[in-house]
């Protein structure tokens, strides 16, 4: 039965656990569905040659019983998943140190709560160390040491030398334990230990399922939770449940704290929303705008390079004749002329023609501001300055008088956003006026409708 | 509501109250302009036909866990870091490892290619972020060049180039976030507003665009103005960890992977969560996401060794993929959107693509 665990509360209610915590529970979740009486798995014991196998299910009535109740489609999921559980140790082959799952009449067992991941064990090596040496103590051909184990049965023996005579103790007080329990009661418990050190010390080449990321394993160390020690004199496999301790609370919000989280939420209270249809409208608008650009969705052409080998697509885009596709683009909004360096030139060519590119050439000097290193940025907002707006500029630019007085203010103490203002102005400007005749313009549309060159005709 | 004259415990109190009153009012107001959901809008929209990924690339070299990768612009080369401390860029198309840094620490848990392709950034449990110019000469030491940009008092999660070499982005256990001048190593401004570890940021893709969105250990999902320094927008509707945030590509909206076995996807207009993606049989948590070129589809990451891959408007899974043998840590689309690169536990990192025919 899964023991409920009390943690701290999280402002919403839910019971704040830390992330490893959560699959835990969830993988709980559904190993208690399994072993439900009316609509789980049905565990046998089943007669072979002159003994019985207790308490066991096959792998394919794990496979059939996720399929049914876990809203699995295919078999391959099934087996996936249900791999992954018993590679955390939930579940285990009774016949094999290697934790998969197979979808066939291979035997399998329920691991007991006890050695359950969600303990948070970290076994030592010194119980490993008892544990294998216990298993030579015992005459049972099921029993006899695998390779791997017996190489680092060796491994320990070398590195505990000098203690090996207490932890030879220890294994003979546990053999003899074992002794006296009931010969099913022993099978049982015998695969479950097994099991519980396949997970913690895998077969070399498994994957180790109780790494942890390091950037949550802080949050994992509760001294209180964790088992370190598995053979301990107060551990009785059968008799103890996992502890359980509340995780330390909180810190209470200061005054301070709580007046800004106020003003936080009346600022966002004041925010303009749209309705979820206009957003929903907006979302598959630029979806279905793009879905032609997406290799995902619609096959590149020239071909996509990681499929034929053949790089021309990548050669295409770097050389400076644009094609029909990436020319019909620009259309789509001024962002995707000023993204593209090829738009970013022929919209400036276009302008120039004109005699009216200062806005352009402004908007692109101070984004190459924000790009320099800060040392030199004094310096370049002198020369914009200079350049565009400074009386008598060379390149002036008409600005709203509150812009240019707020960024005659800015230019005193220069900094990255000192011209923020004014090129928001400016950009709309660009947006509303010169990009739109760019688009119209017959320079554009020559490009757009241009005949796509034989690839045989580039020079390379 | 007036709180003047009461005792401070009385003020706390009142306060605490104020402050949960506007909250719920603002959820509240959320909820009003909610008319419509996501995918009964998307029914109108065309299926997707079955996708047939197949891994082209596997790239092999690392000795340990595969931490974080990203895509150099050039559409090709890639530069992915390891538990291992050493950190690799590779030509992905011909999988030659091109260079290889060894860091002076393990967990190095973030990396990011320059814009111009000639430097890379890394960090992790150092709790810094350094830059190492890329030589054109192989024998080279890059570890001679480095640079040491980033100091935070934990350790760094994440970090990018913003749209030039000379600034960086990043991201850390210390729960801020921090943008810094990669020649001066000066800190240009910080962003303080989560409570727990920053894991994850993502930049506005927009030109005129100077927001950033960062999620964390808190639960929460932050929009922040790279100028002030506010956080200007905050979602919380996750039940855990926040590993990772990426921008839909018009920047209106952004994705999310967290512990909690979902994705999400929040809009930044409607100022709310406007679709999720789960299974059932998905448990496990979600560590990486990125959008295809045209944002239709959604390639996440998982704890359980799998990438989902969703329809982002309809809200159904498209695809499972298998073939890692552990963890995907990291998974990012190529800058044309022609493949995608996952990076996992197993120290591998494989590129797919959308199979012809």
């Amino acid at each position: 039965m899964a023991q409920t665990n009390s943690v701290g509360q999280g402002s919403n209610g839910v019971a704040d656990e830390s992330p490893n915590m959560i699959v835990y529970r969830k993988m709980e979740d559904v190993i208690a569905r399994m072993q439900d009486e009316k609509n789980g798995i049905p565990i046998r014991t089943v007669k072979s040659f002159l003994s019985k196998i207790p308490s066991v299910f096959s792998g394919s009535d794990i496979v059939q019983w996720m399929i049914k109740n876990l809203n699995i489609e295919d078999q391959v999921e099934a087996l996936h998943l249900g791999t992954l559980m018993a590679a955390h140790g939930y579940f285990f082959p009774i016949s094999d140190h290697v934790l998969t799952l197979k979808d066939d009449g291979t035997f399998y067992r329920f691991q007991t709560p006890y050695f359950w991941p969600s303990n948070c064990w970290e076994p030592e090596n010194t119980d490993y160390a008892v544990y294998l040496c216990k298993r030579t103590m015992q005459n049972k051909a099921r029993l006899e040491l695998a390779d791997y184990e017996a190489e680092s049965l060796a491994r320990l023996q070398r590195a505990f030398a000098r203690k090996w005579e207490f932890i030879f103790m220890q294994a003979e007080a546990q053999a003899k334990v074992d002794k006296k329990r009931d010969k099913i009661e022993r099978k049982i418990l015998d695969s479950q230990e097994r099991a519980f050190w396949d997970v913690h010390r895998p077969v070399p080449g498994c994957v180790n399922t109780t790494e942890v990321d390091i950037k949550k394993s802080s949050r994992m160390k509760n001294p209180h939770k964790t088992r370190k020690s598995v053979y301990g004199p107060q551990n009785d496999v059968r008799t103890h449940s996992p502890t359980h301790t509340p995780a330390p609370e909180a810190k209470p919000a200061t005054e301070e704290e709580l007046q800004d989280q106020i003003t936080y939420w009346g600022g966002q209270l004041d925010r303009h929303r749209l309705k979820m249809s206009k957003v929903a409208e907006s979302l598959l608008a630029y979806t279905e705008l793009y879905v032609e650009y997406d290799p995902f969705i619609t096959p590149t052409d020239p071909s996509n390079p990681w499929i034929t080998d053949d790089t021309t697509v990548w050669e295409l885009e770097a050389s400076k004749e644009p094609g029909q596709q990436r020319v019909k683009r620009w259309a789509f909004g001024i962002n995707e002329v000023l993204k593209d360096q090829v738009g970013r030139e022929q919209f400036l060519k276009f302008l120039e023609s004109e005699f009216s590119s200062e806005n352009l050439r402004f908007w692109l000097a101070v984004q190459e501001v924000k790009k320099r290193p800060i040392r030199e940025v004094p310096t370049r907002v002198q020369e914009i300055w200079q350049e565009f707006l400074a009386s008598g500029a060379p390149s002036a630019i008409n600005v709203d008088s509150k812009s240019y007085d707020k960024t005659t203010q800015n230019v005193k103490d220069p900094g990255r956003y000192a011209f923020e203002d004014a090129q928001d102005h400016i950009f709309k400007l660009m947006k509303s006026d010169s990009y739109s005749r760019f688009i119209r313009s017959s320079a554009y549309q020559e490009l757009l409708q241009a005949k796509k060159k034989p690839h045989t005709f580039h020079s390379r | 509501m007036a709180c003047q004259g009461l005792a401070s415990g009385e003020t706390l109190k009142s306060l605490k109250a104020e402050s949960e009153t506007l909250r719920k009012k603002l959820e509240e107001e959320r909820k009003k302009l909610h008319d419509v959901e996501l995918e009964k809008v998307a029914e109108k929209a065309e299926a997707l036909g079955e996708l047939n990924m197949k891994t082209r690339r596997t790239l092999k070299g690392h000795g340990n866990k595969v931490l974080c990768m990203d895509w150099c612009k050039d559409k090709r080369r890639i530069v992915s870091s390891s538990q291992d401390g050493k950190v690799i860029v590779w030509d992905a198309f011909t999988t030659n490892k091109e260079h290889a840094v060894t860091m002076p620490t393990t967990w190095v848990m973030a990396c990011a290619y320059a814009p111009s392709g000639c430097a890379i950034a890394c960090g992790g449990l150092d709790n810094k972020c350094s830059v190492y110019p890329l030589s054109l000469d192989k024998d080279e030491n890059l570890a001679a060049k480095k640079k040491s940009v980033a100091m935070h008092t934990n350790y760094l999660s994440g970090c990018t180039f913003t749209n030039s070499d000379m600034q960086i982005l990043t991201s850390s256990g210390d729960g801020t976030s921090a943008l810094w001048d990669v020649e001066s190593g000066q800190l240009l401004q910080s962003f303080h507003g989560h409570s727990a570890d920053v894991l994850t940021l993502d930049l506005a893709p927009s030109e005129t665009g100077n927001t950033f969105v960062s999620g964390g250990s808190d639960k929460k999902a932050n929009v922040w103005d790279l100028r002030s320094g506010q956080n200007v927008q905050s979602f919380d509707t996750h039940d855990s960890d926040i590993n990772c945030v990426k921008y839909y590509p018009s920047g209106d909206a952004f994705a999310s992977a967290s512990d909690d076995s979902t994705c999400r996807l929040f809009d930044l207009r409607a100022d709310r969560e406007v679709s999720i993606y789960s299974k059932d049989s998905i448990i496990f948590g979600a560590a990486s996401v990125d959008f295809s070129l045209s944002g239709r589809l959604l390639f996440a990451g998982y704890n359980d060794y799998t990438i989902n891959v969703w329809d982002v408007l309809k809200g159904t899974r498209v695809a499972i993929l298998f073939g890692h043998e552990n963890r995907v840590s990291s998974l990012r689309v190529s800058p044309d959107g022609t493949a995608f690169c996952s990076g996992s536990w197993d120290n591998t990192l494989r590129v797919r693509h959308e199979r012809e025919g």
